[in-house]
């Protein structure tokens, strides 16, 4: 039986017009899903974990869905990143364990996701802020598409939860011009150019 | 649109539990705000009816980003507040002209009804600052169970030159509402207040 243990989830949506330059036609959009569930290992060293990975890969399912239907359809989306924040009486290892299920939910729904999905993971208390990178998702060289956005909420993630986290883009920075290897560019292969 | 918009955020929450016992249906908030251009940074204005137009113009424009972050017909909403944070160089009276004289009409007409007065807040703040924004019964001022708020906040925002503003709209209360006083289902929603 799934141990899963959900207690409450958030979603993120912002649409920037500009950053003080000239407003491009299309507007960059952002979204983040937020699950805050029970650590099954709080509070005392567990040497068997990985288990619990199984668990977690409907709720990353449910929570890419969400973000793509936000955003408009997978076929707008450009970028994209993971996190995780565990309360105080978890171990950062425990974090970890979102890799497999929040990666692959993101992948299984976006074409051409080739490259890794960037993260980012930290122990935390009640009202923590988890900046998550966000990148191309078919070639994590793509300089126009690094990008990052802060999440949070004001009561998670308590001693024996964990927040987990996904994020989404559908485009380059607002007013991308610091060069390096272009989206149009990409060969697409090796997930990093 | 007289307001110069920068960036709008959404922000929902769903809550599914609540010390241990199960919310079913989970309660839900949204909060959408808006950064502008602040037209009278750095500048004492008499005249702040320019802000009160944009304050008519965002009630709509943010209230109908709650109903649709929420998924809601209009008539469904249960709860609403406002509230705004002026950058560095603008004045807190800048807040007040957004919220007050103009915003109400228009959001409530997203929200259907509304004949409680709408709670807000304001601050001047900076980026990453936090706002609370109130929540109240929309119909009913007193009914206790949805006497809330929700807190939201953007890393880059409000720049000196800005204002964030938001309004909240949720469809439910609290998540274990037992401190008694008028409730949803006897509130009358004639008078805004009971």
């Amino acid at each position: 039986m799934s141990k899963l243990n959900l207690r409450k989830t958030a979603y993120s949506f912002e649409e920037i017009f500009h950053e003080g330059g000239p407003a491009p036609a299309n507007p960059l959009r952002r979204a983040a899903a937020l699950a805050i569930i029970e650590n099954p290992f709080a509070g005392r060293y567990e040497p068997d974990i990985q288990w619990f990975m199984e668990d977690l890969k409907p709720l990353g399912l449910q929570m890419a869905t969400r973000l793509v239907e936000l955003l408009g359809g997978a076929d707008h989306i450009e970028g994209y990143g993971k996190g995780a924040m565990v309360g105080e009486a978890g171990e950062l290892e425990h974090g970890a364990l979102w890799h497999a299920p929040g990666g692959y939910a993101m992948r299984e729904l976006l074409n051409d996701s080739n490259a890794i999905v960037p993260s980012s993971k930290k122990v935390a208390g009640v009202g923590g802020r988890l900046d998550v990178p966000i990148t191309h998702i078919n070639a994590s060289y793509v300089r126009s598409h690094f990008d990052s956005m802060e999440v949070g909420l004001n009561d998670a993630p308590k001693a024996n939860e964990m927040a987990l986290v996904l994020v989404m883009s559908t485009g380059p920075r607002i007013h991308d011009r610091a060069g390096g290897l272009a989206a149009k560019d990409i060969k697409g292969e090796d997930g990093l150019r | 649109m007289n307001a110069k918009i920068r960036k709008i955020a959404v922000n929902i929450e769903e809550t599914h539990q609540e010390m241990g016992r199960k919310i079913d249906p989970a309660t839900r908030k949204a909060v959408a705000v808006a950064v502008i251009e602040n037209p009278f940074a750095n500048s004492y204005q008499e005249d702040l009816s320019p802000l009160m137009d944009i304050g008519a113009e965002l009630g709509a424009l943010l209230g109908r980003k709650c109903i649709e972050a929420l998924g809601i017909t209009p008539e469904q909403a249960e709860s609403y507040g406002k509230s705004a944070m002026v950058g560095e160089n603008g004045e807190l009276e800048h807040a007040a002209a957004v919220l007050h004289p103009k915003m109400g009409a228009p959001l409530r007409k997203e929200v259907e009804k509304g004949a409680a007065l709408v709670p807000s807040s304001k601050k001047m703040g900076s980026p990453g600052q936090v706002l609370d924004v109130p929540l109240g019964h929309k119909d009913a001022a007193y009914v206790r169970s949805h006497f809330d708020g929700i807190e939201v906040r953007l890393n880059d925002a409000p720049r000196a030159n800005e204002i964030m503003v938001a309004i909240a709209v949720t469809d439910s209360g609290r998540p274990l509402p037992r401190v008694g006083g008028l409730t949803h289902t006897d509130a009358t929603g004639k008078d805004g207040l009971r």
